[in-house]
């Protein structure tokens, strides 16, 4: 019999999906599709909203990563006024966002994926969740991941005033600095924080590489995906977060293209299905093709697995050794297989923590020199950023009293759309067996395939790109120099 | 049938409210849109006031105070003249058309001038139409 | 002790999950809030669906902490199936308690939002007119999403709500306080506002606070702040006037200003009109002419007077479109 399953709300990720299987008369899997039912609308209202004041309002588009929006908007709103922000800003949002990337990669490894691996993916819906991973594992061992997530957040609490919802960028720079006697309360919080990374992976060694079964899902299961890469990387090709520029490499290896943010509108572009709210970027010089994979296609992720993917290093000591090692395991770079991220992320994590240390110990970072005040309106800006998800796209304009016009925005989980799409169907065909009535298990183990990219669906659904007509026209010497239309019919 | 306005008129006692009486009592002819609520004082027109008039079906609101300086407790209008254009622009945002609203300073002998105004609100506020809020807010969920 | 633990939900419409994350920033809390409840339903962490939902009986739930505002008719489906299945309902947090955030949305139509999203937009692949439709055939079968209403509107638009929890998010120390309460069934009469308290951001402000008398009023990135003085008497727009407290002033600590998010203060029905009396109140002019160039100092009266409240507001919404 014809029929769907579906899956009702997806759980264990941030933000609204669902999935609709649909199984032919023999109860094969005919089609699988991932849907996003969320939307609210962010690109249209923060248009009329005083520019600065758009960093603590696109914060609201995640309440897990909300300092990957803070800050890649702080940055389009630096574009906005030219660019003029004191020197240590920069190095404090870094010190900042290091901290907020251990919290969301805690609570995602630990409580949004753990509980696959720990407690086992078929197991019983109603522990198969954080608190059955602290029964599981202990409460020494829960508590301490209680504890170092907690301590991230502390971070970012003494540094930028709030975790949650940080106010804490504007034009020019950030509104409070670093204190000595703050800096003293860090100090051992980093220190704890780089030794829950270490153990961390010494506990994913243990419990997932020291499973055969697990390391068979990894490297063999369904979930892996030729689609290509796309991540941030600094001057030294090296995995970077706060700023960098994109690269983007194809499943062979092959760099496709490399761009600093001005650039974005060129090589993404927007695919739009009736049947989800969320929008589909793919590489725009190579059209939509469909949800296809290989070498030519124009699907791509953004993922921390694609960053160290992209990368041809990390910038810290400890993480290029857990670098090093993962690879020699998965084999050559890039590494396709998605079950792979959860262990990019972890290998992440000691960058962060490296990276506290190194401003800890930077004797500027308690500088009161953390804000100048602008000069200029300039009128635009893209920040662009690592969310802990992927790649995240700022793009503002404003009018020269500093109004925002325009807003545009690709969020790291949106980049993953496809990519998560084919994904959910390729373990629906491989684990929905025909003439058998799919578990709990069976269906979690789709879950499982959309789990790993760690997603976020809030972030996904700030919704829709927007841009205003513009129509500018360049005159140099009495003459028209160059003319530009965009939306202007 | 032709739209008649409802107009909220907010006039302070000592001035705009004996304005109003001595239009009456003057006998001069003024449209009889404006429903009037006497309060000490214009700055005693909270913001909240207006919003609820236009919530509860009101087209337009009319707030009357006495000339600056001759306030009689000396400062209450300098606050209304402060605060009411300060709610036209955030009316303005909710999609409430400026002419809806008018600060007016009447004084107790300006009988005539009072029904000028009336006159004059109840005319713009005419030619704009019925302000829809309190029909939108009644049938959002209806329409969601 | 063979005591039946609370059967609890919590869940999310339109927001974000920084109000779920608010409940985990009560860090070690929440083990003893899992020997005190089974948590039947909470997306974001645990793996409980509609279905197990709509298997209880009326009323099983004894608590559900709703977060979120309702934006489409599978928020208010779902506030509507926990609100049968609960004893008690809170508005968790400041989208369900007036909108929040995504409020803003009020100011724009359903028409605007999708133009601007999937067709008049150069990131859109080129010739594309789709946009999302509630159903959808595919070769396979149909397929469904929620529909996306004309506005936004707060939970207690929706179903009735016994208690709120304000705060973009809530402070986790209201949250434990708040979850304790239910656990002792120690909560005031319903109705009432809790994990906050009854004065104005203000009152709990550290910053000192001497004569407001403003002759302009600055963007905050337009002077370099006095952290010790009231940022309002320093011409900066702060909302902490008209703001419940209990957040710990986290806002203005930061060097920053109050929005709002936790609410209208106690006995205020309007947070934004009453902003616009205090806001208005301290402009130093008796000039018409010169109070509006004043008053030019403030761009947007209507994203600072309703940040986080515009679908709660007496207005709820813009006027302009039908």
């Amino acid at each position: 019999m014809p029929r769907t399953i579906t899956i009702d709300p997806i759980t264990r990720l941030e933000g609204h999906g669902k999935v609709a299987i649909f199984l032919d008369d023999e109860g094969r899997v005919r089609d699988s599709y991932f849907q996003i039912p969320e939307l609210r609308g962010f690109e249209r209202f923060v248009v009329g909203r005083p520019i600065e004041e758009l960093p603590r309002i696109v914060t609201r588009i995640c309440g897990v990563c909300p300092a990957s929006h803070h800050m890649a908007s702080a940055k389009a709103v630096d574009g906005c006024f030219g660019g003029e922000i004191a020197p240590l800003a920069h190095k404090l949002r870094d010190m900042y966002y290091h901290a907020h990337f251990m919290h969301s990669h805690i609570a995602h490894f630990y409580a949004l994926a753990a509980p696959d691996f720990v407690c086992g993916p078929d197991s019983d819906p109603a522990t198969r969740n954080i608190l059955g991973v602290v029964a599981k594992v202990g409460l020494e061992i829960g508590g301490a991941v209680i504890k170092a997530r907690a301590m991230a957040q502390r971070i970012q609490t003494i540094l930028g005033g709030r975790s949650t919802h940080l106010v804490w960028c504007l034009p020019g720079g950030v509104s409070k600095g670093l204190s000595a006697p703050e800096l003293e309360e860090i100090r051992p919080l980093v220190r704890e924080l780089r030794e829950f990374a270490a153990f961390s992976l010494q506990l994913f060694r243990d419990v997932v590489l020291g499973n055969p079964a697990y390391v068979d899902l990894i490297l063999n299961g369904p979930y892996n995906l030729r689609v290509q890469q796309m991540g941030l990387v600094d001057e030294h090709d090296a995995v970077t977060f706060y700023q960098g520029h994109v690269r983007v490499v194809d499943c062979e290896g092959a760099e496709i293209c490399r761009y600093a943010p001005e650039d974005y509108a060129r090589h993404v572009a927007e695919h739009v299905e009736s049947w989800s709210y969320l929008k589909f970027p793919y590489l725009k010089q190579r059209g939509w093709q469909g949800f296809v994979e290989g070498v030519d296609s124009s699907i791509y992720c953004a993922t921390p697995l694609s960053r160290l993917n992209v990368a041809e290093r990390m910038a810290t000591p400890g993480a290029q050794e857990a670098y090093e090692e993962m690879f020699s395991v998965l084999g050559a770079k890039p590494c396709l297989a998605l079950m792979a991220q959860h262990w990019a992320r972890l290998v992440e994590m000691v960058q962060n923590a490296e990276m506290l240390q190194r401003h800890c110990d930077d004797p500027e970072i308690t500088s009161p020199e953390f804000r100048v005040i602008p000069q200029r309106i300039t009128g635009e800006g893209v920040g662009i950023v690592e969310a802990m998800r992927g790649t995240l796209t700022h793009h503002y304009t404003c009018d020269e009293q500093g109004i925002c016009t325009s807003a545009n925005l690709i969020v790291g989980t949106t980049n993953n759309n496809a990519a998560i799409q084919m994904t959910v169907k390729k373990a629906a065909e491989a684990f929905i067996q025909p003439g058998q009535e799919p578990t709990q298990g069976i269906l979690n183990r789709l879950e499982m395939g959309f789990r790993a990219f760690d997603p976020c669906y809030s972030c996904a659904t700030h919704t829709l790109p927007g841009q205003m007509p513009l129509e500018v026209t360049v005159w140099q010497g009495g003459s028209v120099l160059r003319e530009f239309r965009r939306n202007v019919d | 049938m032709a739209f008649e306005p409802k107009i909220v008129g907010f006039l302070c006692n000592w001035c705009s409210y004996t304005g109003a009486d001595l239009a009456g009592t003057s006998r001069v002819k003024y449209p009889p849109n404006v429903r009037a609520i006497r309060v000490m004082c214009s700055a005693r027109v909270d913001p909240t006031f207006v919003v609820k008039a236009f919530r509860e079906g009101a087209d337009g609101v009319l707030i009357c105070g006495c000339h600056p300086g001759d306030c009689h407790y000396s400062e209450g209008n300098y606050k209304t003249m402060r605060r009411v254009p300060l709610l036209k622009r955030l009316l303005a945002d909710y999609g409430i058309e400026p002419e809806r609203v008018r600060l007016e300073w009447v004084s107790a002998s300006e009988g005539q001038r009072f029904a000028e105004v009336v006159g004059e609100i109840t005319e713009a506020v005419r030619r704009l139409g019925p302000c829809r809020i309190k029909h939108n807010l009644e049938t959002d969920l209806a329409e969601r | 002790m063979a005591e039946r633990k609370l059967q609890i939900a919590i869940y999310w419409g339109a927001g974000c999950g920084g109000c779920d994350v608010a409940i985990l920033d009560t860090n070690e809390f929440i083990l003893d809030v899992a020997a005190l409840a089974d948590i039947r339903l909470w997306p974001i962490a645990t793996d409980g669906k509609y279905a197990d939902i709509e298997a209880l009986a009326d009323g099983e739930l004894d608590l559900t902490l709703f977060n979120g505002a309702v934006r489409n008719s599978e928020n208010e489906h779902v506030a509507r199936l926990l609100r049968a299945k609960s004893q008690l309902m809170v508005a968790f947090g400041s989208c369900a308690h007036l909108g929040g955030i995504p409020g803003l949305a009020n100011l724009s139509s359903k028409r605007e939002i999708f133009e601007r999203a999937y067709l008049d937009n150069p990131s859109i692949e080129a010739g594309s007119t789709a946009q999302p439709q509630p159903r959808s055939q595919v070769a396979a079968g149909e397929l469904e999403i929620p529909v996306f209403y004309q506005r936004v509107y707060r939970l207690a638009d929706i179903v009735e709500v016994d208690y709120t929890v304000p705060g973009c998010p809530p402070a986790p120390d209201q949250i434990k306080a708040v979850l304790l309460a239910v656990a002792q069934g120690a909560l005031p009469p319903r109705g009432a506002v809790v994990g906050a308290s009854e004065r104005c951001v203000c009152d709990d402000c550290p910053r000192v606070k001497k004569e407001k008398k403003v002759r302009a009023f600055h963007r905050p990135w337009q002077i370099l702040q006095d952290q010790e003085l009231c940022l309002l008497e320093q011409g900066i727009l702060c909302a902490g006037s008209a703001t419940r407290s209990g957040c710990g002033v986290r806002c203005p600590n930061s060097g920053m200003p109050c929005r709002g998010c936790y609410g209208p203060a106690p006995n205020v029905s309007d947070q934004g009109a009453k902003l616009v009396s205090a806001l208005a109140s301290i402009i130093d002019s008796r000039d018409p002419e010169e109070i509006e160039r004043i008053l030019d100092g403030v761009p947007d009266i209507m994203g600072y007077a309703y940040r986080f409240g515009l679908p709660g507001s007496t207005l709820q919404r813009s006027h302009a479109h039908a």
